[in-house]
């Protein structure tokens, strides 16, 4: 059991600044994100694309956004979860809230706060019926442990960059890799795609343009999927894994079932107070969470996260009396020992 | 107002409305669906309407002449599910007086 003050759920800007302001309050944080990385959205959607209203920055790339914000609260050592989706809230008879994560991992705090932004990020699944029925049996929709694929025969569908990336890398450790897109256009970095043209023309990746899988075959087990070309025709090709990486799309999943008040796919929240939803010991801030006037803006998250962090402090130290500290003059003394504070002014006289 | 024009929506529910567009306030069609939430919250425009999702595919169903399909719409429409040759993202489609009448369809939510 993981035990932490401020349980986070979701690891994009608004999570882990979060983290930054319960640290200056000496609240620990652990965060939890179904994507394998922090930065949400950030990270996800758009790395590579300008922000242009953080304030003080003219403009961010949001990938630089995400690194600046772990850099900024770093000393105050947030715990992660990474790649597992929070699946069931439980609340003690202490008080506290007990989180269960998809892979089974137990989480403890007396705050929950969730910063689940769009909501968890699940793979986008090939239109194909029956496809559920595959899962895990062959069927998976991201890497976890690229050994699983050793000496295998694996097709990957996709045209973007996690698909062009996989493959080149299984080319490595698949007996046999196969990549199989809709179109002859990849989205992806142009360095990726002119690495799979000359792992094609060695002949170490197959490549199989304008076209589509359309079924999976087997029996309890993959054993074939079945690919249509442009011209209709069809055929099928013998593999022990089909990895199809189109993509993720957000849902607001099994955080809709527990028992919070849900408006228009959000959170409904105290926005005169502190963001607390209608569970005590229970917020939401950023894009996940609705109020009258709520605007989805990073910006905004960062400010709800703040004052969300004097309240969760009443929680968490009910006897404590406290008066919010400027950084300016206080500094910031990290869990990690560090201090960071301004130079003391130095006065001499003028002979 | 003098300064909008109409457009027809079919939603997910086949059910078709027909609104009034401002052409004064740069906006697009994935932001007029939303304003008249026409879409459930949160199943339309979630990216933002950088094409980089596919949430607010829609057919077009008359014959207007729309602004061309960026590189960035293209390869998304070919990830994307449900695709036909009318395909397009609304959020790439921008209110302006030649789309007066013009008919899209919602493409299923994904």
């Amino acid at each position: 059991m993981i035990k932490t003050d401020i349980l986070i759920i979701g690891a994009g800007p608004v999570g882990l600044f979060a983290v930054f302001e319960a640290g200056l309050l000496k609240m620990k944080c652990h965060l939890i994100d179904a994507l394998p990385r922090p930065g949400g959205q950030c990270s996800e959607l758009y790395p590579k694309k300008p922000i242009y209203d953080i304030p003080a920055y003219p403009e961010i790339l949001a990938d630089d956004l995400t690194k600046k914000l772990l850099e900024q609260c770093k000393q105050f050592e947030p715990g992660f979860t990474l790649g597992e989706r929070a699946e069931t809230l439980v609340k003690n008879n202490d008080e506290s809230f007990t989180v269960k994560t998809n892979q089974g991992t137990l989480l403890n705090a007396p705050v929950v706060v969730i910063a689940g932004g769009l909501g968890s990020f699940e793979p986008r699944k090939p239109n194909i019926v029956g496809v559920e029925e595959f899962e895990g049996k062959g069927l998976d929709y991201s890497i976890i442990d690229p050994d699983v694929y050793r000496g295998k025969k694996v097709a990957i569908a996709g045209g973007g960059d996690s698909a062009l990336d996989w493959a080149i890398f299984l080319s490595n450790v698949a007996s046999e890799v196969t990549l199989i897109h809709r179109s002859d256009e990849f989205r992806g970095a142009l360095s990726s795609v002119e690495k799979v043209q000359s792992l094609k023309d060695k002949g170490q990746i197959k490549v199989i343009t304008s076209a589509e899988v359309i079924d999976i075959n087997g029996e309890n087990r993959i054993k074939s999927i079945t690919i249509m070309h442009k011209d209709n025709s069809r055929n099928d090709l013998d593999v022990d894994h089909f990895i199809p990486l189109f993509g993720f799309l957000p849902k607001l999943g099994p955080i809709g079932n527990w028992g919070l008040e849900i408006e228009k796919n959000a959170i409904k929240v105290n926005n005169a107070l502190d963001y607390q939803t209608n569970i005590k010991g229970v917020f939401a801030v950023g894009d996940i969470n609705t109020y009258p006037g709520k605007l989805k803006l990073i910006l905004c998250g960062f400010h709800e996260a703040t004052v969300m962090c004097q309240y969760a402090y009443k929680i968490i130290n009910p006897e404590k009396k406290f008066l919010l500290k400027y950084t300016t003059v206080t500094g910031v003394s990290g869990f990690d020992g560090s201090l960071k504070s301004s130079p003391k002014s130095i006065s001499k006289k003028i002979q | 107002m003098g300064s909008d024009i109409e457009i027809h929506i079919t939603d997910r529910n086949g059910l078709r409305h027909s609104v009034d567009a401002p052409i004064d306030m740069s906006m697009n069609l994935m932001e007029l669906i939303r304003i008249y939430e026409l879409a459930e919250e949160g199943s339309v425009g979630i990216c933002g309407g950088m094409a980089m999702c596919a949430s607010c595919q829609c057919y077009v169903e008359s014959d207007h002449q729309l602004p061309e399909v960026s590189q960035d719409e293209k390869m998304m429409l070919l990830e994307a599910f449900n695709v036909q040759d009318d395909s397009r993202l609304a959020c790439q489609i921008y209110v302006s007086t030649e789309l007066d009448g013009l008919k899209i369809r919602l493409a299923p939510a994904e």
